[in-house]
C-alpha cells in the first residue's frame, strides 16, 4: 500500500493568545505536533517610535524609550541618555550616576520577575506570577517615589536625573533589599526543582554559544550558553565600574538555564542595590550646565538667565554637536543600543533603537525547529519577548 | 580614541587597503567605509580575522540622506566579543543599487536586513526571504524616509456599518505643524522695526 503524503498542517498562533506575550502571530507549520517551520509575524505593535523621535526635541524623545520595552523602562532611558551625554560631551555627576545604576537595577528585577512569572504560567504554574506581581508592586512604588510614575518614569535624563531622591527612599529600599532574598528562595522552591517545570524546559531549545553569537543574542540568553559577557563588566557604563558583582553563566543553553540565569541575576542585583545604597555620595543630581539640563525652580523665581534657560529648554531644547555614536547598556533583556545620529539642530537625525528582543525573536525559527508545538509556548518564554520593543 | 582599536583601524585598511575606503574616529568609536561590492569580503574578514573576530552583528540600520547622490548609508554595528572592540561599517548606496545580503555570514542579519529594506527600501541581494517585517499587511513606501511624511498616507478605522477595519486617506484637521528652530536670531538680517531706524536716519539727513 502507498504511503499516503500529509499535508504540513498550518497553525495560527496568536495575535491574541495569551501564551503570545503580547501581539505576536506565529504561524506555525507542524508536521503531526512536530514544528517544520515557525515564522513570526511581528510589527503588530509598530508605533513609528523612530520615526516620531525624529521630529521630537532631545527631551521629548526621552519618554518614548519607557514605552519601548514596558517592563524595563528605565534601563532604555539609560541607554539614549548616555547616547545624547556622549554625543553634547557631559557627564553625570556621580550621585546620578549611582542613582541611574540603582534604579537600573531595580529595573532589571522588575524584569526578571515578571519573565519568570509568566514563562511558568506559560508552563503551567500559576502561583508565581501571583508572588511576583506582589513584588514588582513594591518595587513600582520605588518608582513612584523618585519619578512620580509607576511605569513610564521618564525619570533618566541626558545629563542626570530629573530630580533627587526623596528622604528616606533609600532607607525603604535597603529594607527591601533584605527581605527580597526570602521571596526569591520561595519562587525557587515552586519551579527549580519542581518535576513539571523541569520537564518542561530542560533541554528544550539548546542554544551553542557559537549559535547565540550567529543569531545576535545578549543579555541572559547568551549568558546562558555560556558566555561571560555582561556590558557592566566589558564596558562599564555610569559607576559600574566600581561595583562588585558576579555574572552568572548557563551551562547549555535550554530554556532551564536562561531560567537560572535570571533567578541568579536578581541576586546579584541586590548585591548592587546594596552597594549603591551604601557607595550612594552627595552632591546634585544633574550637570549643572543650565544649556542643557532646566534651573532649580526657585533660581526661577529671581534669575532672569534661568527663567530664560528654562523657556528655551522647554520649547527649543539645546542643539546637540553633528555626529553620531552607537551606545549600549546591558538592559535585562540583553544589550539595547541607540544609533544616534546628530545633524547640530535641536533634534535626532536618526535614533535606531537595538532591542534585544528583536534579534532573539527573529531566531525563533531556528529554535523551534524539530520541538513540539508545546515547546514553542516554552521557548517564547524563556527568550523574554516584550513587543514594545521588538515593534517600536 | 583607543589606542588598541585605532591600531586594529590601521591594521583593517592594511589587510584590506582597496576595500576599506576610509577610516574615521567617530566620538572614540572606529568607523570603517567600504562599498556595497566588497562588503562581503569586508565582514568576513572582520568576522573571520585573529585580530578581528567580530562575531556579532549587534545591528544593522540605515541612514537616508535625501540630498545625496547615493542616498543611504547602510550602518553595520559589529562586537568582538573575544577582543571586547565595537566597530561600524559604512557603506553608501541608492534606491537602485542593491547591497548584497549578509545572511550567509550572520543569520541575525536576515530580520535587520527585512527591516532596512521595509523601512528605508534599501534592497538586498540574494536575501532569501525579504518580506516587509514591521509594517502592515500590504503597506506601500518606506516610512523612514525622509521624504516620507510623518502622519503618512492610510489610517484605518473600525468601521461600523461595513463590520471590520477600513484603511481610508489621512485628513487632517489641523495641517501638520513643524517648527524650524535654526538660528532663529542669527539668521534674520533685518529684525523688525529696522526699517524705522534707517528711515528715521533718511529723515534727519534730509532735514
Amino acid at each position: 500500500m502507498a504511503e499516503t503524503q500529509i499535508k504540513p498542517l498550518t497553525l495560527n498562533f496568536g495575535p491574541q493568545h495569551p501564551a503570545a506575550h503580547g501581539v505576536l502571530r506565529l504561524v506555525l507549520e507542524l508536521d503531526g505536533e512536530v514544528i517544520e517551520r515557525a515564522d513570526p509575524h511581528i510589527g503588530l505593535l509598530h508605533r513609528g517610535t523612530e520615526k516620531l523621535i525624529e521630529y521630537k526635541t532631545y527631551l521629548q524623545a526621552v519618554p518614548y524609550f519607557d514605552r519601548l520595552d514596558y517592563v524595563s523602562p528605565m534601563n532604555q532611558e539609560h541607554a539614549f541618555a548616555l547616547a545624547v551625554e556622549k554625543l553634547l560631551g557631559i557627564e553625570a555627576p556621580p550621585r546620578a550616576q549611582y542613582i541611574r545604576v540603582l534604579y537600573s537595577e531595580i529595573t532589571r528585577i522588575l524584569n526578571h520577575l515578571l519573565n519568570i512569572a509568566t514563562f511558568a504560567l506559560d508552563v503551567g504554574a500559576m502561583t508565581p506570577i501571583l508572588w511576583a506581581f506582589e513584588e514588582r508592586e513594591k518595587l513600582m512604588e520605588f518608582y513612584e517615589r523618585a519619578s512620580g510614575a509607576r511605569m513610564h518614569a521618564a525619570y533618566f535624563r541626558p545629563g542626570g536625573v530629573h530630580q533627587d531622591l526623596p528622604a528616606g527612599l533609600l532607607g525603604d529600599i535597603a529594607h527591601f533589599c533584605g527581605t527580597f532574598p526570602k521571596h526569591i528562595d520561595d519562587l525557587e522552591t515552586l519551579l527549580t526543582d519542581n518535576r513539571i517545570f523541569r520537564q518542561r524546559t530542560v533541554d528544550i531549545g539548546v542554544v551553542s554559544a557559537e549559535e547565540a553569537f550567529d543569531w545576535g543574542f545578549s543579555g541572559p540568553t547568551l549568558r546562558a550558553s555560556g558566555v561571560p559577557w555582561d556590558l557592566r563588566k566589558a564596558q562599564p557604563y555610569d559607576c559600574y565600574e566600581a561595583l562588585d558583582f558576579d555574572i552568572p553563566i548557563g551551562k547549555k543553553g535550554d530554556c532551564f538555564d536562561r531560567y537560572l540565569v535570571r533567578i541568579e541575576e536578581m541576586r546579584q542585583c541586590l548585591r548592587i542595590m546594596h552597594q549603591c545604597i551604601e557607595q550612594m555620595p552627595d552632591g546634585p543630581v544633574v550637570v549643572e550646565n543650565h544649556k542643557v539640563t532646566p534651573p532649580r525652580r526657585g533660581e526661577m523665581k529671581r534669575s532672569m538667565e534661568a527663567l530664560i534657560h528654562h523657556f528655551k529648554l522647554y520649547t527649543e531644547g539645546y542643539h546637540v554637536p553633528p555626529g553620531e555614536t552607537y551606545t549600549a547598556v546591558e538592559a535585562p533583556k540583553g544589550e539595547f543600543g541607540v544609533f544616534l545620529v546628530s545633524d547640530g539642530s535641536n533634534r535626532p537625525y536618526r535614533c535606531k533603537i537595538r532591542a534585544p528582543g528583536f534579534a532573539h525573536l527573529s531566531a525563533m525559527d531556528f529554535l523551534c525547529k524539530g520541538h513540539m508545538l508545546a515547546d514553542s509556548v516554552a521557548i517564547l518564554g524563556s527568550i523574554d519577548i516584550v513587543f514594545g520593543e521588538v515593534d517600536r | 580614541m583607543d589606542p588598541a582599536l585605532k591600531d586594529l583601524g590601521d591594521y583593517i585598511a592594511a589587510a584590506l587597503p582597496e576595500e576599506v575606503t576610509r577610516v574615521e574616529d567617530a566620538y572614540g568609536e572606529l568607523m570603517l567605509w567600504t562599498t556595497p561590492e566588497s562588503l562581503i569580503k569586508v565582514l568576513t574578514f572582520l568576522r573571520n580575522d585573529q585580530n578581528c573576530q567580530f562575531r556579532q552583528v549587534v545591528d544593522i540600520t540605515a541612514v537616508d540622506y535625501p540630498d545625496r547622490e547615493a542616498r543611504f548609508e547602510v550602518v553595520y554595528n559589529l562586537l568582538s566579543f573575544k577582543h571586547n572592540h565595537r566597530i561600524r561599517l559604512k557603506l553608501a548606496t541608492d534606491e537602485a543599487t542593491p547591497v548584497p545580503s549578509a545572511v550567509l555570514l550572520f543569520s541575525v542579519a536576515n530580520w535587520f536586513e527585512r527591516e532596512v529594506w521595509d523601512l528605508f527600501g534599501v534592497f538586498f541581494s540574494d536575501h532569501p526571504d525579504l518580506r516587509r517585517i514591521l509594517t502592515d499587511y500590504g503597506f506601500e513606501g518606506h516610512p523612514l524616509r525622509k521624504d516620507f511624511p510623518l502622519t503618512g498616507y492610510v489610517e484605518v478605522r473600525y468601521d461600523e456599518d461595513q463590520k471590520r477595519v477600513v484603511y481610508e486617506p489621512v485628513s487632517l484637521v489641523q495641517e501638520f505643524r513643524t517648527f524650524d528652530f535654526a538660528s532663529p536670531w542669527e539668521g534674520i538680517l533685518h529684525l523688525p522695526g529696522d526699517e524705522k531706524a534707517a528711515a528715521g536716519e533718511g529723515e534727519e539727513g534730509k532735514a
